[in-house]
């Protein structure tokens, strides 16, 4: 029978089923870190439980960490310097791997673990994080897990789980160059919204898909927990296998062959059976900004702020009015002309080296006003190393941005970076929810390009007309 | 885990969509290395005034009738977003046990079970019936009776709801599933000599 390329993989993972339980599915995979690890640690000490296979684990410094460099050596918080004084203790004391704010290869979790080829096609990945599908951009099953979950996989090298529905997102046509992965991402949860996936694994597929970078796959991959869905899968193909060569934990040798001979063997078969199916067409997919507090409140820049009267649905008209409320906007007002006070270039949906390049293409040669603070945090020390020797950092110090340390940062706004309340910010991050980036704070999500002419004009910008000007 | 069986209790209601998990416990709350201490901080930022003290008089659970409850009865997609653990610790240690919903997000819906926590789907219009019975009259009290998966109102509403039998047993017995997995080492073990040998370039060191 054709299966998908879910499918495959949950076979391949089944380990037992005992009756009236749930299916054990193996874990290939574990990343971890600082925030959603200690309690399930203590969990493991307290029931006299080992970690099963430590060599399986990946872990980061990444949440609490300060990405001003003056603070990243005496943390100015206590209690987050707990927290990853504890992670760098109990990563010691398992023999653990773990990227400590002093190595090279410290970095968002969902940076640096793609760095250095650790999550392969095919493989189950769990971490304490949502935005673990990221790693879905490889054709690898990856999902986000509780506090009690990371114990169970660190005891047992498995997890009881429900099969899930299976969704195919299909993407034909070809991108405009303005824009980007993250565009189809926020399009597709306009489309279904943030709910529309609960119960699948969506597998992103067509033409636009194929034609993104591994990058463009993380992001989108990346965002599919933003629609609800337990993961976001990719088929593996020639770019996935040439990013992934050569890599410190990519197979070697034999290993290699044998890996590339599986790894081909994972993309869906032909009439394969999907629960849902939905279409788009990459050519009408343009810039996107969200205008609300959930990323279903999407629209293309050139739009204006809808009304809570322009939505049927009664929960949505009412969370419409809220969203409007909270954001200080008033319907029918042009996106072009809101204007911000703040710019976030990063997060694990795009703080990798292609995003870098992109924003700086439009940030070159601007000045960012005086009254907007903009950002750039690269998503890793590798990426900022990278960004730096092409000169990006002088772009974006020459415009007036900051330009910072590795880490979350003001994604999730835990490391001391954040909004002042009523504050605008257009960001790359991946969640617009109220207070998200600081109490008031108010958040709309964009592409790093979109960030960059953002931060230039001081309001949004379509960057579609920017460059006929 | 205590075991979950039968209970009367206030049903409290909140009547708003996503909810995401960073409302029910924002990340300033998120730095303790503790599974307990959350419940003070749940709802911060609705629940609290500027100086982060005072109760906002005007967020439905500060409201006295809701006092106590066990039960919430909220809106649709309840728990999206960020897969923090820290949000059904905040939920129970409030003292919470039970969410109405007509839907919830995937991780949260699994952290519940983690935690003693029973999270009931029902239909939209169900949830429309309780959320007008309680308006009418807060603090009114709802019994949830897991065993015969029910909940029944004051009112004459009869809900019953599905939930996985296998989830339900953990729940009535208060049962860690980790120990579960773990009497299944032998078959773990067997399925790690397959894995060497169909994946042999993911145990090479």
């Amino acid at each position: 029978m054709a299966k998908t390329m879910y499918e495959k993989i949950w076979d391949a993972h089944f380990v037992h089923q005992e009756p009236g339980q749930a299916p054990l599915l193996y874990i290939d995979r574990h990343l971890m870190h600082e925030v959603t690890s200690p309690q399930a640690f203590e969990g493991l000490k307290m029931a006299e439980r080992r970690i099963r296979n430590p060599h399986s684990i990946l872990a980061t410094l990444d949440h609490c960490v300060p990405t001003k460099l003056s603070d990243r050596i005496n943390l100015p918080d206590p209690i987050g310097a707990k927290q990853v004084q504890t992670m760098m203790d109990n990563c010691a004391e398992h023999g653990l791997t773990l990227y400590d704010m002093q190595s090279r290869n410290n970095g968002v979790i969902h940076v640096v673990v793609p760095e250095h080829g650790f999550v392969h096609p095919g493989m189950t990945t769990v971490c304490g994080d949502s935005h673990t599908a990221t790693h879905g951009a490889f054709g690898a099953l990856a999902f986000g897990i509780g506090t009690s979950e990371v114990e169970h996989v660190m005891a047992t090298q498995c997890l009881p789980q429900s099969k899930s529905k299976t969704m195919l997102v299909k993407v034909d046509g070809k991108l405009s160059k303005y824009s980007t992965a993250k565009d189809i991402a926020l399009a597709i949860i306009g489309k279904i919204g943030t709910a529309g996936g609960t119960g699948y694994v969506i597998e992103y597929a067509g033409e636009a898909i194929e034609a993104l970078s591994m990058e463009g796959r993380m992001t989108l991959c990346n965002m599919a927990i933003e629609s609800g869905a337990r993961a976001g899968l990719v088929a593996p193909d020639e770019k996935t296998y040439a990013f992934l060569e050569g890599k410190e934990f990519a197979p070697k040798g034999d290993g290699w062959d044998q890996a590339l001979a599986y790894w081909k063997s994972l993309p869906s078969d032909d009439g394969a059976k999907y629960d849902a199916v939905i279409e788009l067409d990459a050519a009408e997919i343009a810039p996107q900004v969200t205008w609300g507090t959930s990323p279903e409140q999407v629209i293309p820049v050139n739009k204006s702020v809808p009304a809570p009267a322009d939505f049927d649905d009664d929960g949505k008209s009412l969370a419409c009015k809220s969203a409007l409320d909270y954001m200080g906007l008033d319907a029918g007002t042009p996106m072009t002309d809101v204007e911000i006070d703040f710019v976030f270039l990063g997060s694990c949906t795009n703080s990798r080296i292609e995003d870098f390049r992109a924003a700086a293409e439009v940030a070159k040669g601007t000045t960012v006003p005086d009254r907007v603070t903009a950002i750039a945090v690269p998503g890793s020390y590798l990426v900022k190393e990278q960004a730096e020797q092409e000169g990006l950092d002088k772009v974006f110090v020459e415009a007036g941005w900051e330009w910072r340390e590795p880490g979350c940062s003001m994604c999730l706004a835990m490391n001391g970076d954040q909004l002042k309340p009523g504050e605008r910010c257009a960001s790359t991050s991946n969640r617009n929810f109220e207070g998200r980036q600081g109490k008031g704070g108010r958040t709309h999500l964009v592409s790093p390009a979109m960030a960059a002419a953002a931060a230039a004009a001081g309001k949004f910008v379509d960057i579609r007309e920017l460059e006929q000007e | 885990m205590d075991k979950y069986t039968k209970h009367t209790s206030v049903a409290a209601l909140m009547n708003r969509s996503n909810v995401d998990t960073d409302q029910i416990i924002a990340k300033q709350f998120l730095k303790k290395v503790e599974r307990t201490g959350f419940g003070i901080h749940l709802f911060h930022d609705w629940r609290f005034l500027e100086d982060g003290v005072t109760p906002n008089p005007d967020f439905e659970l500060n409201k006295p009738e809701f006092a106590g409850a066990k039960i919430l009865v909220t809106g649709d997609n309840f728990g999206c977003g960020s897969s923090r653990e820290h949000a059904p610790w905040a939920i129970d240690d409030y003292g919470f046990n039970t969410i109405i919903s007509t839907s919830f997000a995937d991780i949260f819906y699994n952290n519940c079970f983690k935690n003693g926590i029973l999270p009931i789907v029902v239909d939209a219009d169900t949830l429309k019936a309780l959320m007008d019975e309680i308006s009418a009259n807060e603090g009114v009290e709802y019994t949830v009776d897991l065993e015969s998966q029910s909940v029944t109102t004051p009112g004459g509403i009869s809900v019953s709801f599905d939930i996985d039998g296998f989830r339900k047993n953990n729940l009535l017995n208060g049962l860690d599933d980790i120990g579960l997995t773990l009497e299944h080492t032998d078959k773990i073990a067997d399925y790690e000599e397959g894995h060497k040998k169909n994946f042999p370039w993911l145990w090479a060191s």
